[in-house]
């Protein structure tokens, strides 16, 4: 079945080309089977590949196997192949991305149902998947930044959807460019990492570094390097204001690209170069401290917003902004266990978001929902599972990944477990805020939205109720030995971060501190979940509307920190000014200027040797005797 | 034959290159100043024919033929030249009823 890893990729890219190819002459029912189809094969194909990979983890091999299909570039000391690593790491990478794109490309098939852009929408999505799966599948740097890059390239492409709009076209340039500046810097790790160590292949850089001492200044610059790529694709400080625009694009879009899949495109780098980073202490940290920051910023502006799909976006900053604080703390199989249940609820959240907002006739702002649980009732259900999972409240899968993350922290640092404490609880306050808003209380919608309520077909919900089920049971994958589990995820993955954990030392915590640190934290997630009851249900507080004064921490949070604002000053301002210079004074008057007066001075110089042509036949004979005479000079003096 | 060389080297050869230098250059002062093309004409045959007397005067001091072998070529072009030139001018006059050069400035740019 691992000979077989190249179907994989090819099979979405295939039907990127027959959908793409034949987007106005095939019938919606056969786009939709191609798209989600393609993708259940290459889930199938990767379900194979998984127990291939458990099997040999099970028999005690590494469970790791290179297969190299041909070789692309060869310059110099230069070899690159098209390659592809399967180990535990991007094993359960595949099942996710498969997996999880399946379910949204049978949503998308009820969703987009009646957009005229339906094959184009679907050719999109399974580009998508190709370039994903490149990225995850790859066993050299190469072949990881070209579905880097390529998932950047959907990212605008599905962002910027109904591209017509002018905002949403403008969202997508900006996902587009903040991306292009990560990329510089993983460009910039690539070109030293192979200075450094010769290959660009994985297993080579690997081996050759473990071998390098602590601290190595090298490793520390392509350390930072690689999470300045990380920051701008996983949308951290300060890269990631282009994740709540992103908003702009399809609901789906946003569950698949700014959920589960591209934005841990960062984390997954990490997690695979994750010796280098173990033996660069310092980026680690920089790491804990920018992942605590963002999951308390974007908390904290998640706290006033009124639309339901930025609530989920800054939700999402904020919880990469955990696995960011997992990496950083060493606690590789957390963060990666936090990425695998976080792909579980927030699609499903931005999934049922999707729905809601389908069923009050494209309506994003909660001030006009309410009441919708008794109109949606598979909707609210599984949004409710979804939103404990993700407030961490035990024992749905949040709870355990977020505890590993806080526990690690915890022994790490204090002061980044307290921040990161603090994040939780705004997470529980604003998930819970969002749900009470759009489901409890009355209906505050127009007369005409409340007679078009209605629940969502079954290609919407069934997607729904299958993630639901994953995110309540998820936690069952890593269950900590604190409370008698096997920790099953933690051995699988050991073999790809056996090295770091060497490095960076054995995680030992006392079994009372973690219960200690378990029963505070979901305490505190229950205490601000009956606070939120008490104020958006008992008290039936209704957000305030546009334009009414608001206090300075809540203006400060609605204007989402005036983040947008500062960056315009300090970047796009003298950008655009930059620009301007070099179109009016450089090309204008300087290039244009230089060719210009060529083009010019061939006219002068031909008008004024025209003046020769007198049309004088004397003065032509005069000429001609003066050149005799010149000839004449010239032979007798030099002949 | 000695006789009429020796006579020739009577005139001393000074003397034939002053005189020849001297019809060359009232040709070329008739080419540069006269306005009427057939003048014209007649000073660059008085210019060739100056030259021709020039080149059998060396060819008689020098008792080298080829010299007057060189009279010929040049008589013989001489006469093509005058030949062709006076097509042209009966031409322009059919066209524009002058032989004055300052009339023919069709060709200005």
């Amino acid at each position: 079945m691992i000979e077989l890893v190249w179907l994989i990729p090819l099979l979405p890219l295939i039907g990127f080309l027959i959908n793409g190819l034949g987007r106005n002459v095939l019938p919606k029912p056969l786009v939709g089977i191609i798209g989600s189809g393609v993708v259940l094969v290459s889930f199938f194909l990767s379900c194979g590949v998984f127990s291939a990979v458990y099997a040999a983890r099970q028999a005690g091999e590494q469970g790791s196997f290179v297969q190299p299909l041909f070789e692309w570039i060869r310059a110099g000391n230069l070899e690159v192949s098209l390659s592809f690593l399967i180990d535990p790491l991007s094993a359960v990478m595949l099942l996710i991305v498969t997996g999880i794109g399946f379910l949204i490309h049978i949503y998308s098939i009820g969703y987009m149902n009646h957009d005229s852009g339906f094959a184009k929408f679907f050719s999109y999505l399974n580009l998508f998947i190709f370039f994903m799966l490149l990225l995850v599948l790859g066993s050299n740097y190469a072949v990881m930044f070209i579905g880097w890059e390529g998932v950047g390239l959907c990212s605008y492409l599905l962002i910027g959807f109904w591209f017509k709009n002018t905002a949403y076209a403008a969202a997508a340039k900006k996902a587009f460019v903040m991306n292009r500046i990560g990329d510089l810097g993983f460009l910039l790790a690539v070109f030293l990492i192979f200075t450094t160590f010769g290959t660009l292949e994985f297993a080579g850089v690997f081996s050759k570094a473990a071998g390098m001492p602590m601290g190595d200044a090298t490793l520390l610059l392509t350390t930072l390097l690689l999470f300045i790529a990380a920051t701008g694709k996983s949308a951290q400080i300060p890269l990631f204001t282009w994740l709540p625009d992103a908003m702009a694009g399809p609901t789906p879009v946003s569950a698949l690209i700014h959920a589960a899949t591209m934005v841990t495109a960062g984390i997954y780098m990490i997690a695979r170069s994750n010796i280098l980073f173990a033996l660069s202490p310092f980026t680690m940290q920089v790491i804990a401290v920018i992942g605590v920051c963002t999951a308390l910023l974007a908390a904290a502006i998640a706290v006033t917003q009124n639309d339901i799909k930025k609530v989920l976006a800054y939700s999402t900053v904020s919880q990469l902004g955990y696995m960011f604080l997992g990496l950083g703390v060493g606690a590789f199989t957390g963060a990666f266990f936090h990425v695998i249940t976080h792909a579980f609820f927030k699609a499903l959240l931005f999934l049922g978001a999707g729905s809601v907002i389908h069923a009050v006739s494209n309506e994003q702002d909660m001030r006009a929902m309410g009441g919708l649980k008794r109109r949606l009732p598979v909707t609210y259900v599984t949004m409710l599972i979804g939103t404990i999972a993700i407030a961490g409240i035990p024992p749905l899968s949040g709870f355990f990944s977020k505890d590993e993350i806080l526990a690690h922290a915890f022994e790490a640092n204090k002061l980044l477990w307290i921040l990161g404490f603090v994040g939780a609880l705004f997470t529980a306050f604003y998930m819970f805020r969002m749900l009470f808003l759009t489901f409890f209380g009355s209906f505050r919608g127009t007369q005409e939205q409340a007679a078009h309520l209605h629940e969502s077909p079954a290609t919407m919900t069934v997607p729904l109720i299958v993630l639901a089920v994953l995110a309540a049971i998820g936690g069952l994958l890593n269950v900590p030995e604190a409370l008698g589990g096997g920790h099953a995820l933690a051995s699988f993955l050991a073999p790809v971060f056996a090295e770091s954990v060497a490095k960076t030392g054995e995680f030992h915590l006392e079994h009372s501190t973690e219960y200690l640190l378990m029963g505070i934290s979901a305490l505190a997630a229950i205490i601000m979940v009956i606070v939120a009851y008490r104020q958006y249900v008992t008290k039936e507080m209704v957000p305030a509307a546009e334009g009414t004064p608001r206090g300075f921490l809540s203006r400060l949070s609605y204007h989402k920190f005036y983040v947008d604002e500062i960056y315009d000053v300090l970047v796009v301002r003298p950008l655009n000014a930059l620009s301007v210079f070099f179109y009016r004074v450089v090309d204008r008057s300087g290039i244009d200027g230089i060719v210009n007066a060529l083009g010019k001075s061939a006219g002068e110089s031909g008008r004024g040797i025209r003046l020769l042509q007198s049309g004088n036949v004397g003065s032509y004979i005069f000429m001609m005797v003066i050149a005799v005479v010149m000839l004449l000079i010239y032979g007798i003096f030099n002949g | 034959m000695e006789t009429v060389i020796q006579n020739i080297q009577g005139v001393p050869l000074n003397h034939y290159i002053l005189f020849c230098s001297l019809i060359f250059s009232i040709g070329v002062i008739g080419v540069l100043i006269r306005r009427n093309v057939i003048i014209i004409m007649m000073s660059v045959e008085l210019m060739l024919n100056s030259v021709n007397l020039l080149l059998a005067a060396f060819s008689a001091y020098k008792g080298d033929a080829s010299g007057q072998v060189f009279v010929f070529f040049i008589m013989a072009l001489a006469a093509a030249e005058v030949a062709v030139g006076l097509a042209i001018i009966v031409m322009v006059y059919r066209n524009t009823r002058s032989v004055d050069i300052n009339a023919l400035n069709r060709l200005r740019g």
